[in-house]
C-alpha cells in the first residue's frame, strides 16, 4: 500500500493543508508520497521532503502548473494514479477542486471530508452539516479522499528526508486558462490556521461595525471570521464565512460575537477548543456551545474586553 | 445556446435531522424536502443569462425517487424550459449522478452546464467537477460571477483567501457559490404556468448506466455532543477564566 498526497501550496510554500494532509495518509498504512504539481516550485518541493514521514516527493514543473488549475493537476495525479492505494488531497478549494475529476477519471467514488481514518478502507466522515457522522467503507481498488484538516493534527515540517524525483509533465488540457487573482491582503493569520479567531454575525448590525472586533483580534493575534449570515448581509467578504458551506475551523479559542448559533454555523467551529459567546439573547443556540458565556449588549462588552485584556 | 440545470431534493436547510436509533441513516421520513440552495442559484444565474438573450433554452434535471418531480416543478416555476426526471429509488452517490448526466448532456448537447457546488445533505461537493472529467470539459467551482461571451465563459472564482478569475472554452461546467446571485420568488401565475411544461421521466437503464452505489455506509451515529459551559456575569471573570481555567491566552 502506497498513499499519493497532492501538495497544496503556491510554488514558493507548502499550505499547512498539506501537512494535515500527510497525517491521514499516514494513517492510511503505507508509505506516503506527496505530488507537487507547480511551475518553478522547488522550493514548494523541497519543503514537502521535509516533512516527517513523507518517502517521497514528485515533482511535476512545467508553466501551465502555475495556477492549480484543475485540469491540469487532476491530468497529472492520473498518469501517476495506478502505483497507489489511496489519493489524497486537502479539502480546501484547491483539492475540492481537482480531486473528484481525478475519481472520476478512475471510475472510483470519493470519499469527502474524512475527519477519521478507522481502517485502510473506513473512514469517518460528516453529513448534515455535521448533524450526523457516517462511518464509510470503501471496495474501491483506489481510494480516493479529501481530507478535513480540523480532524488529524499537522505531521511536523522537519525530520523528514524524502528522496525527490521529477515526473514527465502532463500536456496542457488547453481548455481553461488563469486570468487573474486577487487576494485580500491582511496581517492577519489565515483563518485555518489560527490558533484565536474572532468572529462576527449578524448581530454586529454592519460591515462598518465589524471595526469593532479589530482590537480584539489584534490584542489575541487572532484571525477575523463571520457567520453566514453577516456574509449574506454583505457585511463582510464570503472568505470570512465559517461554517457548513464556508470555512471549518477548529482554533483554540473561538470568540463568537452577535451569532446567534445556526446549526450551519456550530458546523464549521464547535471543534474549537474553546469557545467564548457574547451575546444579547440570553437564549441563542450559541450559549448551547459555549464554554463561556457572556450575556449584553456587543457594543458595550468588546470595547471592555480589549480594556480588561490591557 | 442550451443549458442545463441538475437539482436536487434534498431535506429542507432548516430542518434539523436526527440520527436513526438503529444507526442505519438518518430519519428523513415527513420532513421538509426543498431544492437544494445551491442549485436554486444555479437555476437563477441560468435564467439571468436567458433573460439576457445569451441562453436560448433551460433544462432542469434532476436524479432520483419520483417526488423530485415535485422538485422539478418548482425549477419550471422559477422559469426552466422543461425538466427531465431520471428516476431511480436506488441511494445514488456523486459518480453516478455524473455519469447520469453526462449520458443526458450527450444527447442534449448543451454549451453549459451549472450545479449548485454541493449539496447540503451529503456535503459532498463532487459531482460538477466528475461531470467535468467525464465529458472532458474544462470547470470553474465556486462562481461568484459568470460572464458569457465570445464563445467563451469568465468566471469569478471563491477562493481560499480571495478571488480568482478563469476563462473556460465552451462547452463547460459550472458549479455554484452562495455569493453569485440572489434566487428569485415562485410566483403563483408561474407555478400554475409550471404544470404545463413538459417533463420527461427516464430511468438509469434507458441510459445505460449502472448505478449501483460503491460506498457501503457501514453505520451512522451522533456526533460528540459538546456540553455547554457557564456564563460569566462580566468581562473580568471572562479574562479570569480564559488566562488561569482555560489556558488558551
Amino acid at each position: 500500500m502506497v498513499a499519493l498526497v497532492i501538495a497544496e501550496h503556491d510554488n514558493a510554500s507548502l499550505k499547512g493543508s498539506t501537512h494535515h494532509t500527510v497525517t491521514a495518509a499516514v494513517q492510511c498504512g503505507g508509505e506516503v508520497h506527496v505530488l507537487v504539481a507547480g511551475a518553478n516550485c522547488g522550493a514548494a518541493a523541497a519543503a514537502a521532503a521535509q516533512i516527517a514521514g513523507v518517502a517521497k516527493v514528485l515533482v511535476a514543473d512545467a508553466a501551465h502548473f502555475a495556477d492549480g488549475l484543475a485540469e491540469n493537476v487532476a491530468e497529472q495525479a492520473l498518469a501517476l494514479a495506478g502505483a497507489y492505494s489511496h489519493i489524497l488531497a486537502p479539502a480546501t478549494a484547491y483539492g475540492k477542486n481537482i480531486l473528484p475529476r481525478v475519481a472520476a477519471k478512475l471510475d472510483v467514488a470519493q470519499i469527502s471530508e474524512i475527519t477519521k481514518v478507522d481502517a485502510p478502507d473506513t473512514f469517518e466522515r460528516p453529513i448534515y452539516a455535521g448533524n450526523a457522522i457516517a462511518y464509510v467503507q470503501s471496495s474501491d481498488k483506489i481510494k480516493v479522499i479529501t481530507v478535513r484538516s480540523t480532524g488529524f493534527d499537522a505531521a511536523a515540517s522537519t525530520g523528514g528526508s524524502a528522496t525527490t524525483e521529477n515526473v514527465t509533465a502532463v500536456a496542457d488540457s488547453g481548455k481553461s486558462s488563469f486570468v487573474g487573482r486577487e487576494l485580500a491582503k491582511s496581517d492577519r493569520p489565515e483563518l485555518t490556521a489560527a490558533k484565536i479567531i474572532v468572529s462576527g454575525g449578524r448581530g454586529m448590525g454592519s460591515g462598518d461595525n465589524f471595526k469593532i472586533l479589530e482590537p480584539l483580534a489584534d490584542r489575541l493575534g487572532a484571525a477575523m471570521g463571520a457567520s453566514r449570515a453577516a456574509v449574506d448581509a454583505g457585511f463582510v467578504p464570503n472568505d470570512w464565512q465559517v461554517g457548513q458551506t464556508g470555512k471549518i475551523v477548529a482554533p483554540t479559542l473561538y470568540i463568537a460575537v452577535g451569532i446567534s448559533g445556526a446549526i450551519q454555523h456550530l458546523a464549521g467551529m464547535k471543534d474549537s477548543k474553546t469557545i467564548v459567546a457574547i451575546n444579547k439573547d440570553p437564549e441563542a443556540p450559541i450559549f448551547s456551545v459555549a464554554d463561556y458565556g457572556i450575556v449584553g449588549d456587543l457594543f458595550e462588552v468588546v470595547p471592555q474586553l480589549v480594556k480588561e485584556l490591557g | 445556446m442550451k443549458v442545463l440545470v441538475p437539482i436536487k431534493r434534498v431535506v429542507d436547510y432548516n430542518v434539523k435531522v436526527r440520527v436513526k436509533s438503529d444507526g442505519s441513516g438518518v430519519d428523513i421520513a415527513n420532513v421538509k424536502m426543498s431544492m437544494n440552495p445551491f442549485d436554486e442559484i444555479a437555476l437563477e444565474e441560468a435564467m439571468r443569462l436567458k433573460e439576457a438573450g445569451k441562453v436560448t433554452e433551460v433544462v432542469a434535471i434532476s436524479c432520483g425517487v419520483s417526488q423530485c418531480q415535485e422538485t422539478l416543478r418548482t425549477g419550471m416555476a422559477i422559469g426552466a424550459d422543461r425538466g427531465i426526471l431520471v428516476e431511480t429509488t436506488v441511494e445514488l452517490e456523486p459518480l453516478a449522478v455524473a455519469k447520469l448526466l453526462k449520458a443526458l448532456a450527450d444527447k442534449e448537447q448543451p454549451q453549459l452546464i451549472i450545479l449548485g457546488k454541493q449539496a447540503i445533505d451529503d456535503d459532498s461537493n463532487q459531482t460538477g467537477q466528475m461531470l467535468a472529467a467525464l465529458l472532458g470539459w474544462p470547470q470553474a467551482t465556486f462562481a461568484s460571477k459568470v460572464v458569457l461571451e465570445d464563445g467563451k465563459v469568465t468566471v469569478t472564482r471563491e477562493v481560499d483567501g480571495g478571488l480568482e478569475t478563469l476563462a473556460l472554452s465552451l462547452p463547460a461546467i459550472v458549479t455554484t457559490d452562495l455569493r453569485l446571485n440572489e434566487p428569485r420568488y415562485v410566483t403563483l401565475p408561474n407555478i400554475m404556468k409550471a404544470k404545463k411544461k413538459q417533463l420527461d421521466v427516464v430511468k438509469p437503464e434507458d441510459l445505460g448506466v449502472d448505478v449501483t452505489p460503491r460506498l457501503k455506509t457501514l453505520k451512522v451515529v451522533e456526533p460528540a455532543k459538546r456540553s455547554a459551559g457557564i456564563k460569566v456575569p462580566d468581562v473580568a471573570t471572562l479574562v479570569a477564566k480564559l488566562r488561569n481555567e482555560a489556558k488558551v491566552i
